[in-house]
C-alpha cells in the first residue's frame, strides 16, 4: 500500500446510510398498501409490484423455500442498496431503503450463494433519475462481481498462510506467503477504499503512523524471511489478519464503483507498481515483489477488459495502444517466471538494475496511456 | 537566421511581445483554455515580422548583439521554424535540460508518429503555449494534457533541438542503415575516460534550453510523457550556466574552474565560419542531414577540492590564459589573439586551439552542471560540454586525441558521459516535422 492517499473510490458510507437495514415492519408511503411483497422460493423470487413510488421502500419477504435465503437491493450496477441475510425456510423478514427514482433489482439467493434470483423493479416520481448506460452499468457490475471473487478466494489461502504460521513452519508460511496477497493486490484500490483495513493488513513498517501497532502480512513477512522466526505475537497476528481480511470480504461489494474510478483504480494499480514494486520497497524481505507486480496488472487489465466495449469505441486509439502495452508488460513479466504453470517469479533482488529500468520503463508505457482511460470512459 | 526575436501570441507570451524592457512581467492567465492549434500556427508569420522590429527597437537601445537583445527580452519566443534548428548557432539561453532517450517502438511507422508528434507540442511550447488542450479546464476525472508548471511563465527564449544516435541506424531496426552518414561514428575510448553507461549513448536527444530552468525542465517532461511506450528516458542532464557563448560582443561566462570559456567559440552570426564548421553542407554524403550539424556531448566532471587547493598561477599556466581579464599567456586583453608559443605545451587553450589541431574547430554550447554532492561529500561539478560540429572526426575526435593525451586540465577533470547525435536540419513551416527529410 502507500501510505496517507485520496483514492477516487470511495468506502460504502452513503450506501449504508441510506439502506437503513431493519428488522421490524414499518409502515411504509411508498405504495398503497404499505408495504412490497416478495415471496421467495428456492427456485423463484416473486415481486408483488415492480413499479412504486420512490422515497422509503419496504420489502417484506416470506421464504417458502427449503434453504436458508438472502433478499438484496441493488443498483443496476449490482450496488448494495440494501440487504438481509439468513432468512430462513418459512419466516419472514422486512428490509426497508431509501430509493430515489430510477432502476433497481432485487435478488433473492436461495442458500446465500451466487448473483441469486433476480427481478428488475422501478422508483418513480420525484426526484432525478440519473442517466445510466446499459455498457457502463454492466462494466461495473462484473467488476464488483470480480472484486467479490477476489476477496472470497484469497480467504482460504491466507487461511493457508495463517495456518502455517499458527503451526510454527517457516517454510510452509513463507511459501503461503505472497500467494495470499494475490487477491487483494488485483483489486488493492477497492480494498484501499476501505481506510480501516488496509492500514491493518498491508502496511510496511515505514508507513505506521506514531503509536499505530504494526500489523498485517508484511510484519509476518519480516518475522519469516528477515527474523526466520515465528513466535506466539506472529502467531496471534495470523489470526489478527484473517479477522481483518474477514471484514474486507464482508465490505468489498458495497464499494462505491463507478466507470472512472475502474479507469482510475487500474491506473493506480499501475502507481503502486511504479512507486512500491519496481523499486524493491513492497516486499523488501521477502522480495516476491514481482508477485505483486503481477497481480496489480492482471487487476488493471480486468478493470480495462471491461471497461474496453466502451473505450474502443469512444478512443479505438487508446485501447488499441493499451492492449498492445498490456501485452507488452505482460511478455516482459514472463520473463521473470521460470515455470509457467506457478505463480511463482525471480526473486526480486536477484533483478539486476537494467532489468529494473526495462520494468519501469514497460510500467511508464502501459500507466500513461491508461491515466487516458477514464476520459475515454467519460465522453 | 536564428536569433533571439520576440513572436506575439495571445498566451504565455504575450506581455513580451516587443515589450521595452521592464514591461510587468505579469502574463495573462490562460484563458478560456487552450488556443486552437490553427490560430496558434496563424500568428506565425506576422509574429516573425512584428518581431523582427521589436528586437530591432530593443537591440537600438542596448548594445548590439543577440545576448543583449535576449536579456532585456528574456521572456521572448525564439522562432522554432527554420532552415537550421534553433538551439544551435542562436544566442545562448541560460538553463539547460538535456535528454537522450532509448526507442522502445520497434514500429518505423510509430517513431514517425511521435517525432510528428513531438514536432508539434515542441512548436507550442518554444512559442510559450501549453501542450495538447492546455493544463486544466478539461475533465475532471482525467489528467491534464500539459502538467502546467510553465503556465504562465513567458516562453523564456526556449529552442528545442533533436539529435539522432547511431543505434537508430542499426541494421534491422528502422531500414536506416544505409542512411547513417560516414561522419557519424561512434566516440572511441579516449585515455582517461571513465564513462558510465547509465550516462551515456541514447537513440534520440532533446536539448531544451531556455532562461528559465522550469521552461526547460517542463519541455523535457512533456516530450517524454508524449513518448512513454514508444520512447523511454536513458538520462538527463541540468545545466545552469552556459559556458560558452555564441555572442562574443557579450561578455564571456566563466566555467566552474572560475575561468571564461568560450572566448573564441564560433559565433552564431558568423555565416562563413557556421557553413564550414558547423552545418553539414549538401555536398557532405548525406543529402537528409544538409542543414544540419552532429553534437557531441560529454558530462565532464571536475575535480573541485583539488582544483581549489591549485595555486593561480599553476591554474592559468594550465589553462593559458590569465583568470581575471581572460587574456592569453603574454596578451593584455581576452580578445587578443593568443601567441601559442608563449604558452606551456600542455596548456589547455593551446592544446585545444584550431592551429594545434589541423584547423579544427567546433562550436560549443556547454553548460556548467552542479548535481549536489558525490558519497563522499565532493562536490558533483563540472562541464556539460555540448560541441556542434559538420564533421565528428574532423571535429571533436580530433580535438579530444589531442586533449586526452597532453592536456594538463586532466589531472582535474575525467569525462564520465558520452553521446553523439546526427542533428537534422531544422523544421520548415507548419506542415514540416523532426526528421522528415531522414523518415520521409
Amino acid at each position: 500500500m502507500r501510505p496517507a492517499r485520496l483514492t477516487v473510490l470511495t468506502a460504502a458510507a452513503v450506501v449504508a446510510a441510506l439502506s437503513a437495514v431493519t428488522g421490524c415492519s414499518e409502515k411504509s408511503d411508498a405504495s398503497g398498501d404499505g408495504t412490497i411483497k416478495v415471496a421467495a422460493s428456492d427456485s423463484a423470487c416473486e415481486v408483488s409490484t415492480k413499479e412504486f413510488p420512490a422515497g422509503k421502500v419496504a420489502f417484506e419477504v416470506e421464504n417458502k423455500g427449503s434453504k436458508v435465503t438472502e433478499l438484496y437491493v441493488l443498483f443496476p450496477d449490482d450496488r448494495i442498496v440494501a440487504e438481509r441475510e439468513n432468512i430462513g425456510p418459512g419466516t419472514k423478514a422486512t428490509i426497508t431503503a431509501e430509493l430515489k427514482a430510477g432502476d433497481y433489482e432485487i435478488a433473492c439467493k436461495p442458500g446465500m450463494k451466487g448473483d441469486g434470483i433476480r427481478q428488475a423493479v422501478k422508483a418513480t416520481g420525484s426526484g432525478t433519475v440519473e442517466k445510466r448506460s446499459p455498457e457502463a452499468d454492466a462494466a461495473v457490475a462484473a467488476y464488483r462481481k470480480y472484486v467479490q471473487e477476489q476477496a472470497d478466494e484469497t480467504i482460504p489461502k491466507a487461511q493457508a498462510f495463517a495456518d502455517a504460521v499458527k503451526a510454527g513452519d517457516i517454510e510452509a508460511a513463507k511459501k503461503a506467503y505472497s500467494l495470499s496477497r494475490i487477491g487483494w493486490e488485483r483489486t488493492e484500490p477497492v480494498a484501499e477504499s476501505f481506510g480501516d483495513i488496509d492500514p491493518k493488513v498491508d502496511v510496511r513498517e515505514d508507513g505506521l503512523e506514531p503509536n499505530q501497532e504494526w500489523t498485517g502480512w508484511h510484519k509476518l513477512e519480516k518475522s519469516l524471511f528477515a527474523d526466520n522466526k515465528i513466535d506466539d505475537a506472529d502467531k496471534k497476528l495470523a489470526e489478527t489478519l484473517m479477522t481483518d481480511l474477514a471484514e474486507w470480504q464482508k465490505k468489498v461489494g458495497q464499494a462505491e464503483i463507478t466507470p472512472t474510478s475502474m479507469a482510475n483504480g487500474a491506473k493506480e494499480l499501475l502507481d503502486e507498481v511504479a512507486t512500491g514494486k519496481v523499486t524493491g520497497e513492497e516486499d523488501r524481505y521477502s522480495h516476491t515483489d514481482l508477485v505483486d507486480f503481477k497481480a496489480n496488472v492482471e487487476g488493471a487489465e480486468k478493470a480495462y477488459e471491461l471497461l474496453k466495449p466502451i473505450a474502443a469505441k469512444n478512443d479505438p486509439t487508446l485501447s488499441t495502444e493499451l492492449d498492445k502495452q498490456f501485452a507488452a508488460l505482460n511478455n516482459l513479466l514472463e520473463k521473470y517466471r521460470p515455470n509457467k504453470a506457478a505463480y511463482e517469479y525471480t526473486a526480486y533482488d536477484k533483478v539486476g538494475e537494467a532489468e529494473r529500468k526495462e520494468l519501469s520503463d514497460g510500467v511508464n508505457a502501459l500507466a500513461e496511456p491508461l491515466s487516458k482511460l477514464a476520459a475515454a470512459v467519460a465522453k | 537566421m536564428s536569433e533571439s526575436v520576440s513572436e506575439p501570441g495571445p498566451e504565455r507570451s504575450s506581455a513580451g511581445d516587443g515589450a521595452p524592457a521592464g514591461a510587468p512581467e505579469s502574463a495573462p492567465e490562460q484563458a478560456g483554455g487552450a488556443p486552437s492549434r490553427r490560430s496558434v500556427l496563424g500568428w506565425g508569420g506576422a509574429g516573425l515580422a512584428l518581431g523582427a522590429a521589436a528586437a530591432g527597437g530593443t537591440a537600438l537601445a542596448l548594445r548590439p548583439g543577440p545576448d543583449m537583445v535576449s536579456a532585456a527580452s528574456a521572456g521572448s519566443a525564439v522562432p522554432f521554424h527554420g532552415e537550421h534548428q534553433a538551439g544551435i548557432a542562436s544566442a545562448v539561453q541560460d538553463r539547460l535540460h538535456f535528454a537522450a532517450f532509448d526507442v522502445k517502438t520497434k514500429d518505423r511507422a510509430e517513431l514517425v508518429q511521435l517525432l510528428k508528434d513531438w514536432t508539434e507540442a515542441a512548436r507550442l511550447m518554444t512559442a510559450g503555449h501549453p501542450v495538447g488542450e492546455g493544463g486544466y479546464g478539461g475533465l475532471p476525472q482525467a489528467p491534464p494534457d500539459d502538467t502546467g508548471e510553465a503556465l504562465g511563465l513567458k516562453a523564456s527564449r526556449l529552442t528545442l533541438t533533436i539529435g539522432f544516435g547511431p543505434g537508430l541506424f542499426a541494421k534491422g531496426r528502422f531500414g536506416l542503415e544505409g542512411r547513417r552518414p560516414d561522419a557519424l561514428v561512434e566516440l572511441e575510448s579516449f585515455p582517461g575516460d571513465n564513462l558510465d553507461p547509465a550516462r551515456s549513448g541514447g537513440d534520440l536527444c532533446v536539448q531544451a534550453c531556455a532562461d528559465d530552468p522550469q521552461v526547460a525542465v517542463h519541455a523535457i517532461r512533456q516530450l517524454a510523457r508524449i513518448g512513454f511506450g514508444k520512447i523511454a528516458v536513458r538520462w538527463s542532464q541540468l545545466g545552469f550556466g552556459k559556458t560558452s557563448s555564441t555572442t562574443p560582443d557579450a561578455q564571456t561566462p566563466r566555467n566552474m574552474m572560475g575561468f571564461k570559456d568560450g572566448t573564441r567559440n564560433v559565433s552564431g552570426t558568423d555565416a562563413a565560419a557556421l557553413e564550414k564548421h558547423v552545418w553539414v553542407g549538401a555536398g557532405d554524403g548525406s543529402d537528409w542531414l544538409a542543414g544540419g550539424s552532429y553534437l557531441v556531448a560529454r558530462r565532464i566532471r571536475m575535480h573541485i577540492e583539488t582544483w581549489d587547493r591549485t595555486s593561480l598561477g599553476e591554474q592559468e599556466d594550465i589553462i593559458g590564459r590569465d583568470k581575471g581579464e581572460g587574456a592569453p599567456v603574454g596578451k593584455s586583453k581576452e580578445r587578443d589573439e593568443p601567441f601559442l608559443k608563449a604558452m606551456k605545451p600542455d596548456a589547455h587553450v593551446r592544446l585545444a586551439h584550431p592551429d594545434s589541431n589541423s584547423g579544427a574547430t567546433i562550436l560549443r554550447r556547454g553548460y556548467s552542471f552542479t548535481d549536489g554532492t558525490d558519497g563522499l561529500g565532493r562536490l558533483d561539478a563540472g562541464l556539460f560540454f555540448l560541441a556542434y560540429q559538420r564533421d565528428v572526426r574532423k571535429g571533436f575526435i580530433t580535438l579530444q586525441r589531442n586533449l586526452s593525451k597532453n592536456d594538463s586540465l586532466n589531472e582535474y577533470i575525467q569525462h564520465v558521459g558520452s553521446a553523439v547525435f546526427a542533428v537534422p536540419p531544422g523544421v520548415r513551416d507548419k506542415d514540416d516535422w523532426w526528421g522528415r527529410t531522414l523518415f520521409a
